[in-house]
């Protein structure tokens, strides 16, 4: 009977709810290997430049500072990263990963972009590392 | 004789999920002419391949499309494999054959709702995207992408999937075909669905034939032609059974693929029973010094991957010829004196990928 068959539908739709998430109320959930934006421990970085090389979407660029003050500067596009992960698997020194979670939206271009810097301390115990985000 | 107008169908028009521009000649309700415009997403993807590097290259062949990514890096490895003698691990063949099945799915399930919208059957169209949503989920959990998976490369695949998990894929698809069988007992039996596409677009089987189609058009008109029966990644090991109907209409197309979408789950299932324990990829050197075609059967149809290198680690040439352009012959001929009403069934049981067509 049809008639049942519809009350059944609509019975099950009660109960069940919506099929989609009420987001932002329950957040999205991601698994461990979802390939959502990528990072990079700028202080294990060697700027050996391989992830620009390399990146599909020319996404990162790699600045190595002179011999004298040794300095890095790491920027990615988050904007334009196609998540491929081809610069997290080439890094010699692991300091590039996945996160699992995605870059949140911006209004802007250029909000996209995150930039690192790095100096080297100039004493052994004063830590130098520091993280510069973007200006705009 | 009645007035000819021209109406143009496209490029954004509410039933395409990618610009075509159709213009259609018309005879009060018959369509007398139809003369298709493409490239509004021509991107230049075959010419990027001269200036990456082979390996990576796998990463834009994905990107080619986003319904058949996995297919496109699929075959552009096995052009290269072929090129460079590389023996790729037999679990990393049933891998992609696992992934390459769950794409079929996932792009035939969402066919299924845009089909209906089409016609305007509004409801199965949200049905269908909460049935292809467990087939994304289960794209994240095992490759880490939802529509684009990035896991194929030249030599093997860069995941492996954990036997547990390879299981409890099966369990999912049980319910993934119990939600289906729902769907597509309404397209089977739903009257005003049979009525909208049965003897709409028909094609003959001499004409898809002669015309080049290739996929569930051809099927869709009794032509036995299915690439997997080739046997290429682990397909040799499974029984596949190629879904031909006789009908050649729209609903006949209708048909073919929800059927295939039955036979996917059950060859994802072969593939879990017999998969092999073993490394997922090998290790080569040196550089594609020759020429190749590969043929693979995409949801559309058979996608050919033409690579010729010269012993660089650029390759020199890269030509896609992919199933929406071959069937677009076909497409224009049933055009031709169908009803104005009738085009968007008529292009959308072509089930046209226009991203794939311009790469």
């Amino acid at each position: 009977m049809k008639i049942f068959t519809m009350s059944r539908t609509v019975t099950g739709n009660l109960v069940q709810g919506p099929a989609t998430l009420m987001y932002p109320k329950r957040p999205r959930e991601f698994t461990k290997i979802t390939r959502g934006q990528v990072n990079n421990d700028i202080e294990t970085c060697i700027a050996c430049g391989l992830c620009s090389k390399r990146c599909p979407v020319y996404a990162i660029t790699v600045v190595k500072g002179p011999k004298e003050n040794r300095t890095k500067d790491w920027e990615i596009d988050h904007l334009k990263c196609c998540t491929c992960g081809l610069c997290v698997e080439i890094c010699p020194k692991q300091s590039l990963t996945m996160a699992n979670h995605y870059f949140p939206p911006v209004t802007e271009r250029t909000a996209g972009i995150h930039k690192l810097h790095y100096t080297p301390p100039e004493k052994p115990e004063q830590a130098a590392g520091q993280e510069v985000k973007n200006e705009d | 004789m009645a007035k000819r107008n021209i109406i143009p169908f496209g490029p954004q028009h509410p039933v395409l999920p990618e610009p075509i521009n159709f213009e259609l000649v018309t005879e009060d309700e018959k369509i007398v002419e139809a003369l298709p415009s493409i490239s509004y997403v021509h991107r230049g993807l075959e010419r990027l391949v001269e200036k990456r590097d082979f390996k990576d290259f796998v990463q834009i062949a994905d990107r080619i499309c986003g319904l058949c990514s996995f297919q496109h890096s699929m075959g552009y490895c096995q052009a290269v494999e072929n090129v460079m003698g590389i023996e790729v691990p037999e679990r990393a063949l049933y891998l992609r054959t696992i992934w390459a099945e769950l794409s079929r799915m996932h792009s035939h399930i969402f066919w299924m709702g845009t089909g209906a919208d089409a016609f305007g059957f509004e409801s199965i169209f949200m049905q269908a995207l909460r049935i292809r949503e467990a087939v994304l989920d289960i794209f994240e959990k095992t490759t880490g992408g939802r529509v684009i998976l990035g896991v194929c490369q030249v030599g093997g695949v860069r995941r492996d999937i954990e036997d547990d998990t390879l299981k409890e894929i099966v369990k999912r698809l049980i319910t993934i075909k119990g939600n289906l069988e729902k769907i597509s007992t309404v397209f089977y039996n739903d009257y005003s669905i049979r009525h909208r596409l049965e003897g709409v677009g028909y094609i003959s089987k001499e004409d898809a034939y002669t015309l080049g189609c290739v996929g569930p058009m051809a099927r869709a008109s009794g032509l036995d032609l299915d690439m997997r029966a080739l046997g290429y990644a682990a397909y040799k090991y499974l029984d596949v059974e190629p879904m031909v109907e006789s009908g050649g209409d729209c609903y006949a197309r209708c048909l073919v693929r929800i059927r295939e979408n039955f036979h996917s789950i059950d060859l994802i299932r072969q593939a879990v029973e017999k998969i092999p324990q073993g490394p997922v990829a090998v290790k080569f050197k040196g550089f594609p010094d020759g020429e190749y075609f590969s043929r693979v059967e995409q949801p559309r149809g058979e996608v050919i991957h033409y690579v010729r290198g010269n012993g660089d680690k650029k390759l020199a040439r890269f030509r896609v010829r992919v199933p929406t352009f071959t069937n677009i012959p076909a497409m224009l001929k049933v055009l031709v004196g169908s009803d104005i009403a009738d085009v968007p069934n008529i292009i959308l049981t072509l089930d046209p990928c226009i991203s794939c067509t311009e790469r």
